[in-house]
């Protein structure tokens, strides 16, 4: 049994762990809001973007001489997966689900005989995929002194994975992230960027019109996958800063809540013994007095 | 029979207006071009200049630097990762913009491509601020 002094200390330690997780909640959830704001804002941008190129595919009607980026190589043989985590813990399932969805078909691709290349973005995926995969990762970036993401670093990832598409490094790209559906529920999500995917939209009706071009398709083209590759990347970031405040939130409320029970458990314990010494005391004296 | 279409100008941030009009005006990639309802299918670049939306009542004016724009449908979408109402111009603005751009097309090492955008964002701003 504890003397009542150990029990004093730990109430009293848990108690300002307890006064950190709250802390952390508030900020979480202050930051929640604004992320979740630009997340919802960004979205009808980057699928409508998204339809444009779809749209394009379609119309398309030479695919051999089609840009590369919109159609791939028509091979599957190398596969780039772009891994999208946080810089910062504490955020309950956020990174590891990210990361459990990316090493499972990362298992895939290798028992498939595949050849697996890996760009991790933020520091706890790559302390979680290097173990297993450390190999494979080409590149490792980190945007951890940016106090807020722009288009600028989804540009830098962006054009990455651009030149290396353009020195025929790999033949898709998939990018890995964490779906903001609402606070508690982030749904880890594995998107293909290269080639085009028509999968995501195919509940909203495509047009099949012929476009009128101008300047020429191939410009436009050239000019737009680029575009639309760094925007895909910019609504994964989005979507992604809001789920780890969301999950940050959620377990920072969690921890919180833990501690309220810790604290009234040992609270309990504390009184008990409190009381069983003074009753002991009493019995003591009592005795003591009898006895004469 | 309406003559209206839709519009909506969205930027990677935000969407920054929907609404229906009878014209619109973008300062396509080749030119000037002007929208009606039932245009043909169309996708086309920008280059710096002044989409002037055009309702009976009013117009607006929003100074664009560059943007994809993809008409179908009767939807005139423009994506555009910047956008300005000219009512938001300062004088103050418009002159920094205008030396930052006449300073890098001074500065020699850029293309012709380039060139040719900022000769029209120039313009264009200059033009705003009389």
């Amino acid at each position: 049994m504890p003397s009542l002094d150990d029990l004093k200390k730990r109430i009293k330690s848990v108690k300002s762990t307890q006064k950190i997780t709250k802390a952390m909640k508030m900020v979480a959830a202050a930051k929640l809001r604004k992320a979740q704001e630009s997340a919802e804002k960004g979205r009808p941008y980057s699928q409508k973007m998204q339809n444009i190129i779809l749209n394009l595919t379609k119309s398309i009607t030479d695919p051999e001489n089609a840009p590369k980026l919109l159609v791939g190589t028509g091979k599957d043989n190398t596969y780039l997966c772009v891994v999208l985590t946080a810089d910062r813990g504490l955020c309950g399932g956020f990174n590891s689900n990210i990361c459990k969805l990316a090493k499972s078909n990362f298992k895939k691709f290798l028992n498939e005989g595949k050849n697996l290349k890996i760009i991790t973005v933020g520091t706890k995926g790559l302390d979680q995929i290097k173990r297993d995969y450390g190999k494979h990762i080409i590149k490792k970036l980190s945007f951890k002194e940016k106090k807020k993401i722009t288009y600028n670093e989804a540009e830098i990832v962006g054009n990455e994975i651009i030149n290396l598409f353009k020195q025929n490094q790999f033949d898709k790209c998939i990018l890995y992230y964490n779906n903001f559906k609402n606070v508690i529920t982030q749904i880890p999500e594995a998107q293909q960027i290269i080639p085009a995917e028509s999968k995501i939209s195919e509940s909203n009706k495509l047009n099949s019109f012929q476009y009128e071009f101008e300047p020429e398709e191939d410009e436009i083209l050239e000019d737009l996958l680029p575009k639309n590759i760094s925007t895909q990347v910019f609504k994964a970031f989005l979507e992604n800063a809001a789920s780890e405040q969301g999950s940050r939130m959620t377990a920072m409320d969690n921890a919180t809540r833990n501690a309220g029970d810790l604290v009234d458990k040992l609270t309990i314990n504390y009184n008990r013994s409190r009381q069983a010494s003074i009753t002991k005391e009493l019995i003591e004296i009592i005795s003591g007095a009898e006895s004469l | 029979m309406s003559e209206n279409f839709t519009i909506e100008i969205i930027s990677p941030e935000k969407s920054i207006i929907k609404s229906s009009t009878t014209e619109v005006v973008i300062p396509s990639y080749e030119g000037e071009m002007g929208i009606l309802k039932d245009h043909v299918p169309l996708i086309t670049f920008l280059r710096p200049g002044v989409i002037t939306i055009i309702n009976v009542a009013d117009k607006k004016k929003f100074f664009v630097e560059e943007g994809t724009v993809e008409f179908s449908n009767n939807n005139l979408l423009i994506l555009t990762s910047k956008a300005k109402e000219l009512n938001d111009f300062n004088a103050e603005l418009l002159e920094k913009s205008i030396n930052e751009a006449e300073k890098k097309i001074s500065n020699g090492e850029i293309s012709d491509k380039e060139k040719y955008l900022l000769s029209y964002k120039i313009e264009t701003l200059k033009n705003i601020k009389q």
